[in-house]
């Protein structure tokens, strides 16, 4: 990172030629570059809910055998903008009895914890170096960390309401996302007991050199339900059918966000599809071999390997989201009594089983 | 080690500048015409009836209790794995098998009592 940096600054001065410029502080240097490179993530992630609101509805109709958005822009390509543009001008409605301050403050605490997971995802590797926001040492427990974010909102906003469906569905919504997490958890307690390490580019790192060294295959068929466990309950974290019960249109209107309009809402709207991205980006890291390629060689020359790898990385993680989209119109929703049932009796002891065979496994070999 | 969090730190703030300059646009942007009934909370169409702070069930409290118990098994167990490979590996892992067999035995007797049920049966209704 410092590299990275230091490397920056003297591009820079070569060819502007500013001499001046060195004698600025490497903290500003760093600030600086830490604006560009996060705006970057910050502009594809924010292009990518736009562009999965729309690719979500495509798959839905295509599912059940409709067109879809077909009216703005070819396909209906620019429905999402169309759709921003509506949010954007629309009346911002506070209910007279709200908390004001929870309630404004709601979206900034879910979005805030949302973007901070993507601080810590590797994307892909500069010249052995990680190209990521920062390089955790305890990547995976930070991501944990910044999950319980996603919780403390949906209680904020589901509270400061003062609405019953978002108070119902606030609390169900709480009570569903920890006890999901605790599968999540076990989960990447096994995948931290295989690589040794909780720091994210390490784990990528062992998985390189063809697929059958991605996490997913080592210690068959163990890893194999430790990622079903991870993916199920990752998939109930960020709210999807089939396990929507926070927001269940049909018993609890929009759930937390009933009362929410305008920009608002689209912040809500938007982290749903933000939080789906970063779960399947973990996925990725962890199970699927990250930036390595399927095939045991590479397709382009040498200095494009770098775009390879991010190609990579990208089309296993949209794949991941393709899936999610996919099982939300397969599946029907589960009710609140199985969904905790699942969780507690079936999750969790399946996640604990794999993590005795597996340090079983580790300590015979 | 704090510089990477330090990066953290800033790309949060990034994200929340992101957020406020865009709700200060739509605050711009947007109409305002404020009435009371649009004000007023949504209940299906009808008018609100009584306070939505109300009690809820207690099955939230216990389900958050479990959880706690497991966070801070998880926890203990991280750094556990982390150097599992190191150890000698067979003591390693008994010890910790004797920790989470206490902790499954806990979530037997939760499974038994019937709290992990969301529709608690009580005994006279078997």
């Amino acid at each position: 990172m410092q590299e990275l940096i230091i490397w920056i600054q003297k591009f820079v001065i070569e060819t502007t030629g500013w001499g001046f410029l060195k004698t600025l502080p490497i903290e500003l240097w760093y600030i600086l570059f830490m604006f560009v490179f996060g705006g970057v993530v910050l502009g594809v992630v924010m292009f990518f809910a736009g562009v999965a609101s729309y690719a979500e509805r495509k798959v839905a109709g295509h599912i059940q055998s409709r067109m879809g958005p077909m009216r703005v822009g070819p396909h209906g390509l620019l429905q999402f903008m169309a759709d921003g543009i509506k949010l954007v001008m629309k009346e911002d409605l506070i209910p007279a009895k709200a908390d004001r301050f929870l309630f404004k403050a709601a979206p900034y605490v879910l979005f805030a914890g949302t973007l901070a997971l993507f601080a810590a995802i590797p994307y892909n590797q500069l010249f052995g170096k990680p190209l990521a926001i920062t390089n955790l040492n305890i990547g995976l427990l930070y991501v944990l960390a910044m999950s319980g974010f996603v919780v403390v909102s949906i209680l904020m906003a589901g509270w400061a309401s003062s609405n019953k469906w978002s108070l119902l569905g606030g609390m169900r919504s709480a009570a569903q996302i920890i006890s999901y997490e605790v599968p999540v958890a076990v989960s990447f307690l096994a995948i931290i007991m295989i690589a040794g390490t909780m720091n994210m580019f390490d784990i990528v790192s062992m998985q390189e050199g063809g697929i059958w060294n991605w996490l997913i295959f080592r210690y068959p068929p163990f890893t194999c339900f430790v990622f079903l466990v991870y993916y199920v309950a990752a998939m109930a974290e960020v709210n999807r059918t089939p396990f929507d019960i926070p927001e269940a249109e049909s018993e609890l209107v929009a759930g937390f966000h009933t009362e929410y309009s305008g920009m608002r809402f689209a912040f809500f709207f938007m982290s749903e599809y933000a939080n789906m991205l970063a779960v399947s980006a973990i996925a990725t890291v962890l199970f699927w071999g990250g930036w390595h390629s399927v095939l045991p060689f590479s397709i382009l020359p040498e200095p494009w390997v770098v775009l390879e790898g991010m190609g990579w990385f990208a089309g296993k993680t949209l794949f991941s989201v393709f899936l999610m989209m996919w099982l939300r119109w397969t599946l029907p929703r589960y009710r609140v009594d199985q969904l905790m049932k699942l969780c507690w009796k079936v999750l969790l002891p399946i996640a604990f089983a794999n993590v005795i065979a597996i340090g079983i496994w580790i300590a015979l070999t | 080690m704090l510089f990477d969090f330090a990066s953290v730190l800033v790309f949060i703030i990034l994200g929340l500048l992101f957020i406020f300059f865009v709700l200060l646009f739509s605050w711009v942007v947007s109409p305002r015409n404020p009435d009371k009934d649009k004000a007023s909370t949504y209940e299906c169409g009808e008018r609100p009836l009584g306070p939505a702070w109300m009690k809820f069930n207690i099955r939230f409290y216990v389900i958050a209790l479990i959880f706690i118990i497991f966070d801070v098994e998880i926890l203990l167990l991280f750094p556990w794995a982390v150097v599992f490979q190191k150890l000698p590996k067979g003591v390693a892992l008994v010890e910790v098998l004797i920790f989470i067999g206490l902790l499954l035995v806990g979530l037997a007797y939760l499974w038994n009592k019937g709290d992990l049920e969301w529709v608690k049966t009580v005994d006279k209704d078997k």
